[in-house]
């Protein structure tokens, strides 16, 4: 029984190690008082980060993301809204291909809705830019959103809906006042994982960005130049603890009110 | 009084193939306390959701107090609904549940706080103000529910099975409070409930349905006493159904043969045909007399006790009678499971209590 719970234990443990070490390379490397990454460490320094926040080009490619993650993550928590009312709600005909095809972007590779986007957009004669980097944002970010609000608007009752309309209130009125405030927590979860996950994407926005970086096409320039690593290690690092914070958040968020002990939350408008 | 306050004129529901209510017609009264009772499947719920605004029938019409809300939207009806699991809403607290439709209203300030105020009241849960709904009990709960409805002063309150999640002594709690409250405010409710108990105890009036139909719409008393056909007679208290020919007719009454009684003259309130083997006689437990010796009414049978169960306030036998195929179950509150030693009794009947009906 003991040696069996230590064998799990030290697996488990190699099981971290290998999800984890690499990327805490970064952050440790991006204090190292050096230009190269290699042991032994040269000393603490903070000075890679002070160079990079000097980068204007760095300023231009965080707005650029900043722009194209919000877009992204409003609008394709919205589709993503409607949608999966739709799914939790009613059974309708072609329930089954609908949901297949929402979900589909998250199962074809990357590349290839990156080509294809590509030569759409090209042979309809537009530019490149930060546009099509978002269209292409909206098409994958919204199946993870539809994934996380189904799971919120499943548990719900909706008799509470029922209720509503049957005090007297219009069917908007019954979604401003009782639908929306209890998704809440869902929909700020699924808008925070899509504003991640197009702040993090790489590939669609390397075929479609054009002259305008976004922050992860920005930091593949600069990986070119050996003198531009250290910025670019402290620019990870910075990432790497932002993005940790939002996704936990955002789990806390889709986990809230729904365990059977805890405050029924929701915003009261 | 208003006796056809809310008119369910040919009311249809079809779900897909399934006819849910099928060409329903009745009317009930103003200040009424209606049920409609019968068991889970039977349409009740619903009929009760069509007046409610949440389901449209396939045909026909429904009038509350002369207007036809046949098409109106939920928010557009006179009505107002207590649900089954209460829907209280979570994010909101007792107060904010209560005002939540008073808003449309267009009532001043000090009126909405006076309205909360006096239900508040009505439904006894002063100074909760503030809990939210996981912070309730079941019995809470149901109170907000009813005060969330009752405040918005409607013409008619629905209730869709709203004791069903309270425990026993709670539920004869609220039975009581409801039908006071009921007579109190005098608006006309529509209770639906599988309990026949919790129908006849409460109502002016009670539909049984099955299968999408009205099977009676009576008083609580005609629907025991009286009932006009075999599910009734089933559904509603404890029967024991036997056998039954009928033969030739004398004015008001019938000759009908019973299996293990003999042939007997019995009322035909139900215009039974004559010459018919498709009937069946019913005879409550609680009418007939178990004793050690013969008695002289119309019927006195031999039988034998194969089994008792004790249940307090009365002692119910069940016991075996030579021509019948069934066991036989009698109630009694002069014997129980201690007084018959051997076995050996006496089951006497009385002929005005047994009824005839058709088995379809």
């Amino acid at each position: 029984m003991n040696e069996k719970n230590n064998t799990l234990l030290i697996y488990t443990l190699i099981y971290f190690a290998f999800l984890y070490v690499p990327v805490l390379f970064l952050p440790l490397f991006s204090f190292n008082d050096a230009n190269y990454m290699s042991f032994p460490l040269a000393g603490f320094t903070t000075e890679h980060y002070e160079e990079m926040w000097s980068k204007r080009n760095l300023h231009k490619a965080l707005w650029a993301s900043i722009k194209v993650g919000v877009v992204a993550s409003v609008v394709s928590t919205i589709i993503a809204l409607f949608a999966a009312k739709a799914f939790a709600r009613y059974k309708f005909r072609g329930q089954k291909v609908s949901y297949g095809a929402i979900m589909m972007p998250f199962l074809i590779p990357e590349i290839i809705l990156a080509v294809a986007l590509l030569i759409i957009w090209i042979n309809l004669g537009f530019k490149l830019g930060l546009v099509p980097v978002t269209i292409g944002h909206i098409l994958f970010c919204t199946p993870f959103a539809m994934l996380i609000l189904i799971a919120r608007i499943e548990g719900f009752d909706f008799s509470l809906e029922e209720a509503s309309r049957d005090l007297g209130e219009s069917a908007w009125g019954t979604f401003y006042r009782v639908s929306f405030p209890l998704y809440l927590p869902g929909i700020v979860a699924a808008l925070l994982l899509s504003f991640i996950i197009s702040f993090d994407e790489f590939i669609l926005a390397f075929f479609l960005t054009g002259s305008d970086a976004t922050l992860p096409m920005y930091m593949w320039g600069q990986m070119r130049f050996v003198q531009k690593l250290p910025h670019v290690l402290a620019l990870g690092a910075v990432i790497l603890v932002f993005t940790t914070f939002i996704v936990l958040l955002a789990f806390w968020l889709r986990n809230l009110g729904q365990g059977k002990t805890k405050k029924d939350i929701g915003i009261n408008l | 009084m208003n006796n056809s306050f809310i008119q369910i004129n040919n009311i249809s529901k079809h779900f897909a193939d399934v006819k849910a209510v099928d060409d329903v017609s009745f009317e009930i009264k103003e200040g009424e306390f209606f049920s409609l009772l019968g068991p889970s499947g039977c349409g009740k719920t619903t009929l009760l959701r069509l007046l409610a605004g949440f389901e449209y029938p396939t045909s026909g019409n429904l009038l509350i107090d002369g207007i036809d809300i046949t098409e109106l939207s939920p928010d557009k009806r006179p009505t107002n609904m207590v649900f089954q699991n209460y829907a209280i809403f979570p994010h909101l607290n007792v107060e904010k549940n209560i005002q939540f439709g008073l808003r449309k209203l267009g009532l001043s300030n000090d009126e909405i706080n006076k309205r909360v105020k006096d239900v508040l009241t009505l439904v006894k849960l002063e100074g909760y103000e503030e809990r939210f709904s996981n912070q309730l009990s079941g019995g809470q709960r149901q109170r907000v529910a009813l005060a969330r409805a009752l405040v918005r002063q409607p013409k008619v309150l629905l209730l869709d099975e709203p004791l069903g999640a309270l425990d026993k002594k709670l539920r004869d709690e609220m039975q009581l409070e409801l039908r006071t409250l009921q007579k109190n405010i005098g608006i006309t409710f529509v209770f639906v409930t599988h309990d026949q108990q919790e129908a006849i105890s409460m109502s002016d009036r009670v539909a049984v349905m099955n299968n999408g139909k009205i099977q009676q719409l009576s008083a609580p008393n005609e629907l025991y006493k009286n009932p006009e056909n075999i599910f009734v007679s089933d559904f509603i208290g404890e029967t024991n159904f036997l056998k039954a020919m009928t033969k030739s007719s004398e004015g008001e009454f019938i000759n009908a043969s019973i299996e293990g009684l003999g042939e007997f003259k019995i009322k035909n309130n139900l215009n039974i045909a004559e010459n018919s083997s498709d009937v069946v006689c019913s005879v409550r437990p609680e009418s007939m007399m178990i004793s050690k010796v013969k008695s002289d009414w119309d019927i006195c049978l031999e039988a034998k006790i194969r089994q008792t169960s004790y249940l307090g306030e009365m002692t119910r036998f069940y016991v075996e009678v030579k021509g019948i195929d069934k066991v036989i179950t009698v109630s009694s509150q002069h014997f129980d499971n201690q007084s018959f030693a051997d076995n050996e009794c006496f089951i006497s009947i009385s002929l005005e209590d047994i009824s005839i009906l058709n088995k379809k």
